[in-house]
């Protein structure tokens, strides 16, 4: 029986104290015109030897790859010790820390990851994380809703080329509260300044700006700033959390700096793991703290005087607000948030900023090697990175031969911004080497049919 | 011993050298008004330094590893390592979420099987096993409910009926979906007040939310009945699945009328709950329902597996996540249920009421008061120390922190909030006996003290990293990161 | 007991109004649901200037366990709010009646009639009791 320690004669005697003749005699309660007696959809059950041959052989199947695709996932090199640490049983068998004092260890952690995202932010205070990028964009643009007090309006500027599914997730989210998301127009790849005349004298909470945004291209955010400042709109920022080692945080934009932060934390130590679980950050200014949604750590005194960490700040969350509260979210992704701290000790500021600039300077490489095959451009810029590049012909065919040859080659941008052409989106990070861009580019030049110098 | 920040074991040039670009080239390409100034405030420390610092924080920790946990309403059960290391294979770590499916059918095996599973054990006929957590299968339940409803043109059903024991995402959830809430008080013995419900439907109920076992640790009896009143009213009805471990392989929630069903995997089907997450909170439905599902989903075509998503199912309410949800947490269940087979999911419901109600009786027998004497405790039940806390001053909270010196981490306090003074003990069926007797015993001293000397009970934890922190301070002072503290005075 | 000062005007959700010779009537939250929140760590008001009906939910109290909704007594325009509970929301408790007050209305036309005195408020306490 997995996990059950009783024996026959403390079941015996268990059941002899409650005054029952058998586990069944416990469920009388369930009218016998509910009861199930069996589970026939669910196979017999497996040892740990039988379960370890089956998931071994399903992983097996799955296929390794050359990873050149980001578009909101990102490969980046994990150190060992990051999961060593965060799968200790003390870290990943505990649950919610309600208990303070018997949960000292997470409690800390997360008020140093706080602590972590909002220097990398450059705002004043984190949450404790949401459950990944594109729910923390819905919930940032909610909160600037509750929080944009002279606007009082329920509706959110968003830059054409945020990622696609972060708007249908926020859709999605939003829709039941009548948050609406109005679209900027672009030009070349980023936003058209000359575009917002076209929002003169309308009232909106907030603008979002995607940094990079989904083209992996820089928006003119010192514009975007102080246009949506001088109208009354919050600003909240939608960023990679890699690109800010090495590109200015959102509190520094324009004159003011942005008022929210929010992004995908997966690219800090957590794995690609098809999607999930991954986890979301959120950052504000002090003044928004009581607008931000999800739990918060904070610091204080015991009753000795000693320094100790709690859950603060939770009058705003579901177990007291009920209906009234700033969100249904319970959890944060505590696990993956502990990774994530780990992760972003080990690299500290300089390794960060490193990585940064790496990732940076092989996709600029990635995208010199990819524009030497004739027909092959590139025209969007400056971009962190991930880059376009245009291919004379159709993506879709092309991704699907060099995917059969073992090589993630990008996404295919036809179907969400049909504008740029045959658009593919490139990304080369930190642990990508020379040898892995060449061989991409000799892959696709084979199928461009174009001969490859050696 | 108290672990010093991360920050203060910082020193200026110290670094792990290893785990970065050794000299990568300068961004000079890029335009110098968009570079960051100053370096991001991160600590500049060792390797060695970073597991130690976070090994050490792990050392201040309860969990379910390292003490008896005994939280009701969060089945706080044993996580077994082969569902940790076998989700974490290279083979499933490493995939890119957007790569072709053909490169991607070991795992898309993993979740098509979880869904028929998870089929069986509700007895619904769609699955989607995107959402993130137990809040977003609210989400998505109640989001499915409305979708339904204005399919149908019946655009004036925007009431949810939650009962007043609920969870307090029930409601939060229904005020996320434009909804109202309709709040019905529940009745002496512990059920949904039916005449209550009869009198709060009508031509605006959207549906209802109920979770079975209630969260008071009693079994719905009069489910039958409710589903008839909401059906008859033209609403519908979710099961919150909080409570699903009491009853796994026991009764269906379709069998008991319900049309949506959400089930923390993190609870029933033991995946960790990592200190607050990740959690998985998939949500089943009925017929009628099953357009509506989330997406993506894993389907099968030309005999392998494909992704379901907009082009597939134009009906769905959309995407909940970025991608598929919490996978890594979909595998770990799978493993899980694999290992425990039909036959094994019903030791589960039969062991955690075995427990629940041999650790009530002894209570009992001791002299504590369980809130519903009559009942049979379903896999938790609740004590209430209201006469304790009269006679003695010794509360709900004074009893959890003595608990905690005492080697148990505390049991769910203060919720439901019907009871008062309650306790919610869930003691799971992983627990073997000797370890249900010890917390009674410790129960029993507790209270003993209180008796005695109820002073010794207030000061309560003295054995824990810190004693008992001052809220208030936590809140009126907000200290929530390092830069924002002034330096010591000292 | 809570304190229940005579001269003021009280609702059931346990506001009080006192009349200023001004036109305008100051608001606050009685001894009674001060005690039942605890110590308060926030308290959030409206803006100067805008307009509520009665029954507008125009400020919340929060304490580390509970919030809750202040409702307004009468129909009017919020002309001021207490500056001094941003920093120092325990006023609430300590003096709810006097440095605790929380905002300054010009109420609309119409009038305090739906209030209760301190009569009647004392007796809704003490049949809840």
């Amino acid at each position: 029986m997995p996990f059950i320690p009783h024996t026959p004669d403390e079941t015996a005697a268990m059941l002899a104290a409650i005054g029952a003749g058998s586990l069944e005699e416990l469920f009388d309660e369930i009218p016998a015109s509910l009861r199930a007696d069996g589970l026939p959809g669910v196979p017999p059950g497996l040892g740990e030897a039988a379960i370890t041959r089956l998931m071994r052989e399903r992983a097996a199947r799955n296929r390794d790859t050359l990873c050149f695709l980001g578009a909101g996932a990102y490969e980046h090199h994990i150190p060992a010790a990051v999961w060593e640490i965060a799968t200790r049983g003390e870290f990943y068998s505990a649950y919610t820390p309600y208990q303070a004092e018997a949960s000292q260890g997470t409690l800390q952690l997360i008020y140093e990851y706080q602590s972590m995202l909002a220097g990398l932010t450059g705002l004043d205070v984190s949450n404790a994380s949401l459950y990944d990028g594109a729910t923390a964009f819905a919930e940032a643009c909610l909160m600037a809703v509750r929080g944009a007090r002279q606007a009082r309006s329920r509706r959110v500027l968003v830059p054409r080329y945020v990622n696609p599914v972060w708007r249908r997730v926020a859709h999605a989210l939003l829709a039941g509260q009548d948050v609406e998301l109005v679209e900027l127009a672009a030009g070349g790849g980023r936003t058209d300044l000359a575009g917002l005349k076209a929002f003169e004298g309308e009232d909106f909470a907030a603008v979002c700006i995607p940094y990079p945004n989904f083209l992996g291209a820089l928006e003119p955010v010192d514009e975007l700033t102080d246009w949506a400042h001088a109208r009354g709109m919050l600003v909240i920022a939608a960023c990679n959390p890699t690109a800010l080692a090495l590109l200015k945080p959102p509190g520094e934009w324009g004159t003011k700096g942005a008022d929210i932060a929010c992004g995908e934390g997966q690219p800090l130590g957590i794995p690609l793991s098809s999607g999930g679980p991954y986890f979301g950050f959120l950052a504000c200014r002090q003044a928004l703290v009581r607008q931000m949604p999800g739990r918060i750590v904070g610091g204080t005194l015991d009753v000795e005087g000693r320094p100790g960490f709690t859950l603060t700040l939770q009058a705003r969350e579901q177990h007291i607000r009920r209906s009234k509260a700033t969100s249904n979210i319970c959890t944060n992704q505590g696990l993956m948030v502990t990774a994530a701290t780990i992760y972003l000790s080990l690299l500290g500021s300089e390794g960060l900023r490193r990585v940064a600039a790496q990732c940076h300077a092989n996709t600029r490489a990635l995208v010199a090697a990819l524009t030497s095959l004739p027909g092959v451009q590139a025209t969007i810029g400056p971009y962190f990175h991930e880059a376009v590049v245009t291919l004379p012909g159709p993506v879709a065919p092309v991704l699907r031969r060099l995917a059969d040859a073992g090589i993630l080659a990008g996404y295919d941008l036809a179907a969400d911004f049909p504008e740029l052409g045959h658009g593919l989106l490139v990304c080369a990070t930190e642990v990508r080497t020379a040898g892995d861009i060449d061989a991409y580019r000799r892959a696709l030049a084979g199928i461009l049919g174009t001969a490859v110098a050696a | 011993m108290r672990e010093p920040l991360i920050f203060e074991q910082s020193r200026p040039g110290r670094r792990a050298p290893s785990q970065a670009p050794a000299t990568p080239p300068a961004a000079e390409d890029l335009p110098a008004g968009l570079l960051r100034r100053a370096p991001p405030p991160l600590p500049e420390v060792s390797e060695l330094q970073v597991v130690r610092h976070f090994t050490r924080l792990s050392q201040l920790n309860f969990s379910i590893d390292t003490h008896f946990y005994p939280l009701g309403s969060c089945t706080m059960k044993y996580n077994p390592r082969a569902s940790n290391k076998l989700a974490m294979l290279p083979g499933f770590l490493e995939r890119h979420p957007l790569e072709p499916e053909s490169h991607a059918q070991g795992v898309l095996e993993c979740l098509y099987e979880l869904q028929e599973m998870l089929k069986a054990v509700t007895g619904m006929c769609g699955v989607s096993l995107t959402p993130m957590a137990g809040a977003q299968g609210e989400f998505a339940g109640v989001a499915m409910i409305r979708a339904y409803h204005l399919a149908r043109g019946d655009t004036e059903r925007n009431q949810i009926i939650v009962p007043d024991a609920a969870h307090g995402t029930n409601p939060a959830t229904a005020t996320m979906c434009g909804c109202e809430v309709v709040e019905i008080p529940t009745g002496p013995d512990g059920d949904v007040d039916v005449q209550a419900l009869r009198a709060a439907v009508g031509p605006r109920t959207a549906g209802i939310m109920l979770t079975n076992p209630s969260t008071l640790g009693v079994f719905e009896r009069g489910i039958a009945d409710i589903a008839d009143v909401v059906h008859a009213a033209g609403g519908l009805l979710y099961y919150d699945g909080a409570n699903l471990n009491a009853i796994l392989g026991r009764a269906l929630p379709a069998a008991m009328g319900f049309d949506v069903v959400h089930i923390n995997l993190h609870k029933t089907f033991s995946t960790p709950h990592g200190g607050g997450g990740p959690g998985a909170g998939i949500v089943a439905v009925t017929e009628r329902l099953e357009p509506f599902l989330p997406i993506p989903i894993v389907g099968r075509r030309d005999g392998g597996y494909v992704w379901l998503a907009e082009a597939d199912r134009p009906r769905s309410i959309g995407r909940l996540s970025g991608f598929m949800g919490n996978t890594g947490i979909l595998l770990r269940a799978y493993v899980y249920m694999r290992l425990l087979g039909a036959e094994g999911m019903r030791r589960v419901s039969g062991y955690a009421a075995l427990n629940a109600n041999y650790l009530m009786k002894r209570l009992a027998a001791a002299g504590f008061s369980p809130a519903y004497p009559r009942r049979r405790a379903s896999h938790e039940f609740i004590i209430s120390l209201k006469d304790i806390a009269r006679d003695t001053g010794v509360n709900a909270m004074d009893f959890a922190k003595a608990l905690l010196d005492r080697g148990f981490h505390a049991p769910t306090t203060y919720f439901p909030l019907l009871v008062p003074e309650c306790l919610l003990i869930e003691p799971t069926e992983s627990e073997a006996r000797q370890e249900l007797d010890a917390f009674a015993q410790a129960m029993v001293e507790v209270r003993d003290l209180a008796l005695r000397d109820a002073a010794e009970v207030k000061r309560a934890p003295v054995t824990t990293p810190v004693r008992r922190l001052d809220d208030v301070r936590a809140a009126r002072q907000l200290d929530l990161t390092w830069q924002s503290r002034k330096p010591p005075q000292e | 007991m809570s304190d229940v000062p005579s001269g003021l005007k009280y609702t059931r959700e346990h506001e009080w109004l006192r009349q200023e010779g001004d036109g305008t009537v100051v608001v606050g939250i009685t001894d009674h649901a001060q005690h039942q929140l605890g110590e308060l760590v926030y308290v959030e008001l409206p803006d100067a200037g805008r307009s509520l009906a009665a029954g507008d939910a125009m400020a919340v109290v929060e304490s580390t366990k509970a919030a809750s909704d202040v409702y307004a007594p009468v129909a009017g325009a919020i002309v001021e709010v207490n500056p001094a509970l941003a920093s120092e929301p325990e006023l609430v408790n300590s003096d709810p009646y006097g440095r605790g007050w929380l905002v300054r209305l010009k109420p609309a036309a119409g009038s305090t009639d739906g209030l209760m005195d301190a009569a009647a408020y004392g007796a809704l306490l003490a049949a809840d009791h």
